[in-house]
């Protein structure tokens, strides 16, 4: 095998291909080998077993809090919104980064998405799952949930479709359903090829049935670009729709600190920025350990952590204008909130999500970092921490101290709290690894067209 | 009348004659010249989705992006009736005296409800008309069919084809320079 990102063929223009030029057969037989004939069974055995021992500590968390009650939870007056909502914000804002890859570079025609696309497409879905559980569990009575949805009942009552919290329920149930819709439209070609090279019978039978008998024709590829274009059409507006939603839960309340307009833009900002952090550490993770660095080169890390580094300016810009439209407003309890972010109680959060989310990306300066796969990989951890220590400074420093002094109090999360935060965290990490077993991680069709025009400018001299 | 694969019956492909290139170009180069030669019942399979073929085809695929967009209309006034009718009508709440049928609120969901028609339409479409799922065909008999999916190009030839005769076809396909030739069996 040729070294990591060898420069196989240098174009007089000096233009590198994305992916290394090779036989249509030999991508397709190294993608579909990882899932056919497993590596590393013992090692997926064990990360199955940590997350599924984490995912039962969710269902654990959850069972005690519909036995006793919000009471196992720190929340109270006036911190009354907390952790299960950040944890939901943050899972969400990972989400959304799946659908840009996928949907918004496709419609671009960028060619380096088609290494990304298909393990970004599963986060997104799996983050939304995850995300999905705590609106639904946050609620006083979560047995009741089924009022949200606008159903004839006995009652007589309707949902109140003037508020945020009713448009999330529609904004997050659409978004799964069109991402898992997205996701499995691209994968029909690819369960075809493994429904080829399977040897086993209930492999044959299981990626035949997903395959729905898909056999290359022409007219059904014309038509299958058609949609595939359109939902991605589709999917760049909604994906921005649901963030804004889920920003607009904030910004219509009138507490100071959350009341401002710049809270969609700002959201979705930080949302694209955790996004891509979360996509390049599973990028680099997956390279490692199946061997994919031919598939996923170092020219791709590159491109992310520029992604990483444009999107954690822009993140950096908007705390800045959070805090000066707070002073400009000449509000009194904008500029107190200001002033409680800064040297509050929680005043570690506001510093840590700067310091997080500002300072550490500022070494994806130096190219010679973005092409270091475990710089790359810390970075990105420490983003995650910081967009989480973000959201908990925007949840909870406008609610500690609002208006009236009477009023203030302080929260601390409970252990439950915590638990189910981890527990979510175990959830995503179990469906990841379900996915690598049983689907292929990377668009085998997709990166064969990539080489398929490589191999077309090298036959024309480069571009 | 041109008729490709997903217009055809799959008994049609019984019989068929299979020409296989190993470069995506050579197909191309094969289709315009099976149409030239007034070939009308053909179709291409290929293991992603190779440009200038669908031309060569004249696959016009257009129609889908309004199917989408009637979805996407009829589910965006459904749920924009749906809240109307149900906040400004039959549930009316009067908060502060603000607008029971507030508009730029329901845009919203409206828009969310649009966006799952349009792509539900659109994919059931899509799979309406190429007669998906199937899960057997006759072209799957091939052993060689197979290998479509990872690095092959199939040129068919139905035998219902006006033009199709078996040893002239056979002698057509040879003279396009394929890596090999076989037929469906009947």
């Amino acid at each position: 095998m040729p070294p990591a990102d060898a420069p196989a063929i240098q174009h007089p223009m000096g233009r590198r291909p994305i992916v290394p030029v090779r036989s249509f057969a030999s991508i397709n037989e190294q993608i579909t080998a990882i899932t056919l004939h497993p590596p590393y069974l013992r090692n997926w055995w064990i990360g199955i077993l940590i997350s599924g021992a984490l995912t039962g500590l969710l269902v654990l968390s959850i069972g005690w809090l519909f036995i006793r009650g919000g009471g196992v939870w720190g929340i109270n007056i006036p911190v009354n919104w907390s952790l299960a909502i950040i944890n939901y914000v943050w899972w969400i804002a990972i989400g959304s980064a799946g659908t840009l890859i996928s949907a918004l570079l496709l419609v671009l025609e960028e060619p380096w998405r088609n290494s990304l696309n298909r393990f970004a497409e599963a986060m997104t879905v799996f983050a939304v799952i995850c995300a999905g559980i705590f609106p639904i569990i946050h609620l006083g009575r979560p047995f009741f949930f089924l009022w949200l949805f606008p159903y004839p009942n006995v009652l007589g009552v309707w949902p109140q479709f003037k508020s945020p919290l009713e448009w999330d329920v529609f904004a997050v149930p659409v978004y799964l359903v069109v991402s898992v819709l997205f996701w499995y439209l691209g994968l029909i070609p690819d369960m075809a090829s493994l429904r080829d090279r399977a040897t086993a019978r209930w492999a044959q039978v299981f990626y035949g049935l997903l395959a729905l008998g898909w056999r290359g024709s022409v007219t059904h590829w014309a038509r299958w670009r058609r949609v595939y274009r359109l939902i991605a059409i589709l999917g760049v507006p909604l994906v921005i729709s649901v963030h804004s939603g889920v920003a607009l839960l904030y910004a219509v309340g009138q507490i100071p600190g959350w009341h401002s307009t710049i809270f969609p833009p700002f959201f979705i900002i930080g949302a694209v920025f955790n996004g891509f952090a979360v996509v390049a550490m599973i990028a680099v993770v997956l390279r490692h350990a199946f061997g994919l660095d031919q598939l996923v080169t170092l020219r791709h890390l590159d491109i992310l952590g520029m992604v990483l580094l444009a999107t954690g300016v822009a993140v950096g810009y908007c705390y800045v204008m959070e805090a000066f439209t707070a002073w400009y407003s000449g509000d009194l309890y904008e500029r107190q909130t200001l002033w409680d972010r800064a040297v509050g109680i929680y005043a570690w959060s506001y510093w840590g999500a700067i310091a997080c989310n500002v300072g550490s990306i500022q070494v994806l300066w130096w190219p010679a970092a973005r092409r270091s796969p475990w710089i790359l990989f810390a970075v990105g951890a420490i983003t995650t921490v910081g967009m989480w220590l973000e959201r908990f400074m925007l949840q909870t420093t406008p609610l500690y101290q609002d208006f009236l002094p009477s009023s203030y109090g302080v929260y601390w999360p409970s252990f439950w709290e915590y638990s189910t935060l981890l527990g979510s965290i175990g959830l995503f990490f179990f469906l990841f690894l379900l996915f690598v077993r049983f689907l292929p991680m990377i668009s085998i069709f997709e990166v064969a067209e990539v080489v398929k025009d490589e191999r077309r400018s090298q036959a024309e001299g480069g571009r | 009348m041109m008729r490709t694969e997903a217009t055809m019956k799959a008994e049609e492909w019984q019989g068929a004659l299979v020409a296989e290139f190993a470069e995506p170009d050579a197909l191309v180069t094969a289709l315009r010249r099976a149409r030239e030669a007034g070939y009308s019942r053909i179709d291409a399979f290929t293991p992603f989705p190779v440009e200038g073929a669908a031309e060569a085809l004249d696959l016009r695929e257009g129609w889908l992006v309004w199917v989408a967009t009637g979805g996407f209309l009829a589910g965006g006034a459904l749920g924009y009736l749906m809240q109307w009718y149900l906040n400004g009508v039959n549930y009316p709440i009067n908060v502060g005296g603000r607008p029971l049928a507030a508009w730029p609120a329901f845009t919203l969901p409206a828009f969310e409800i649009a966006v799952l028609f349009a792509v539900f339409a659109a994919i059931a479409a899509m799979l309406y008309v190429d007669r998906l799922p199937r899960l057997n065909h006759p072209l799957f008999e091939l052993e060689r069919f197979g290998l479509v999916s990872r690095d092959r190009f199939f040129l068919a030839i139905a035998p219902t084809d006006p033009r199709f005769e078996a040893e002239g076809t056979r002698a057509f396909l040879a003279g396009l320079g394929p890596a090999r030739i076989d037929q469906v069996p009947r």
